[in-house]
């Protein structure tokens, strides 16, 4: 199984491996929304929270359809899917190397770019902590919406319209928690949820995900 | 170990292809799977592997036991030919020494540490048929394995499977050339084709 991360993380790294794009993507919508909605600090501080998250969870949508698209074209799928490694378990690693390339670079560059939205400064600490908890959600569920699609040409569509729905709760309550820590307001059932989501999405949806693909496979 | 398919039905897309297929294969054997374009080789094939359930009959051994190489040889473009088996010799918990080893018997050793988006169409193949040696599974099923590859390394796959089935392994290969493997038998697909039938329900073809 770790030789599995490794390869996913080097083929990610090496040229064409997609690394970047989902932090490029993030980096410029948070550098042009101040230019779009004006320079005035308040308006700027109101929506940042709502504005990051969205940003972020964009930018997860970004890689998702190569995460299985690309081992489907040259037939390693097929032979993960013999190998001696549950398919569960193929799936699983899989979404940790996206979250890995993908969610911890949001994750860590996201403090940065609330200095650009005039995020106020109680907020940070729970920016962090909401990306930290809401993101592999991001990643496991997109890994099922990829798992759904991977046989298909051009799945791109079809993937986002499957998986925005899925990652509603997670942006709803990533948001809230950012906004009401930003206004001193008590966090608990936000963080509750949102940590919730993650847990049970990170338990239960490897497993479709990986019936997904044996159907797919066939 | 022996392969043993007893009765075996088998769909393309849904639809059945092969019916009553009945084989064995001994471990030292090597099976010759012979038939015209879409006859079932492929279809076959993938569902020894485990990659599609058989629609009816029964099979005496475990996909665990079987190698699978198909049309598509499973390379990463950006990583060398030596990191491409590498990879496979982990998964499949071979020590890695068998990674060099491989690429000597298919003849890959000065490519070792080139990427496997710079070799030639016969050099892909050639580490996609290495793969197999690092799986360290007894029974290949070979997919038209000696397609691009020319007459030597032709050879040099022969040998490879011919060393295989002295250690014990056995090969069940869909190929349309002749291989030059001593004492394999043929089995021809065509006489197992199965009788067209309308599907059971519209479900079908999505389960």
């Amino acid at each position: 199984m770790s030789a599995l991360l490794l390869r996913d993380l080097r083929l990610a790294l090496r040229a064409g491996g997609g690394f970047g794009l989902g932090l490029g993507f993030f980096l410029i919508l948070a550098v042009l929304v101040p230019l779009g909605v004006g320079p005035n600090p308040a308006t700027l501080a109101l929506i940042a929270p709502g504005i990051l998250w969205v940003g972020a969870l964009l930018a997860c949508l970004l890689s998702l359809d190569r995460l299985f698209a690309l081992d489907f074209e040259d037939g390693s799928l097929d032979l993960l899917a013999t190998a001696p490694i549950p398919l569960e378990g193929v799936v699983a690693i899989k979404a940790l190397a996206h979250w890995l390339t993908t969610g911890l670079p949001l994750v860590l560059v996201a403090p940065l770019l609330g200095l650009l939205l005039n995020l106020p400064a109680p907020a940070y600490g729970w920016l962090v902590l909401s990306l930290l908890l809401g993101t592999p959600a991001l990643s496991v569920i997109g890994a099922f919406g990829a798992a759904l699609t991977v046989g298909l040409k051009r799945g791109g569509l079809l993937l986002s319209l499957l998986v925005l729905p899925l990652y509603m709760p997670t942006l709803i309550f990533g948001s809230e928690l950012v906004s009401r820590g930003a206004q001193g307001l008590p966090v608990g059932t936000a963080l509750a949820l949102l940590a919730g989501i993650t847990t049970g999405a990170c338990a239960l949806l490897p497993f479709a995900a990986a019936q997904a693909l044996r159907i797919n496979l066939r | 170990m022996e392969l043993v398919v007893r009765n075996l039905a088998c769909a393309r897309g849904g639809l059945p292809l092969l019916e009553r297929v009945n084989l064995v294969l001994q471990a030292g054997q090597a099976l010759v799977l012979r038939g015209p374009n879409g006859s079932g080789k492929t279809t076959l094939l993938r569902t020894l592997a485990g990659l599609q359930p058989p629609l009816d009959g029964t099979l005496s051994c475990p996909p665990e036991a079987c190698a699978y190489a198909g049309h598509a040889d499973g390379l990463k473009a950006t990583l060398t030919a030596a990191e491409n088996l590498q990879f496979w010799a982990a998964i499949h918990g071979q020590p890695s020494g068998s990674v060099s080893r491989a690429l000597a018997a298919m003849n890959l050793s000065d490519l070792a540490g080139r990427p496997a988006q710079a070799l030639s169409a016969g050099q892909k193949r050639r580490l996609g048929l290495a793969r197999l040696m690092v799986t360290g599974r007894w029974l290949w099923l070979l997919d038209e394995p000696t397609v691009s590859l020319d007459a030597a390394s032709v050879a040099l796959f022969a040998g490879v499977v011919r060393a295989h089935l002295a250690q014990g392994g056995a090969a069940l290969i869909a190929t349309h050339i002749d291989l030059g493997l001593e004492g394999a038998e043929e089995l021809q697909l065509a006489p197992f084709r199965a009788a067209p039938r309308a599907p059971a329900g519209f479900d079908e073809a999505f389960l």
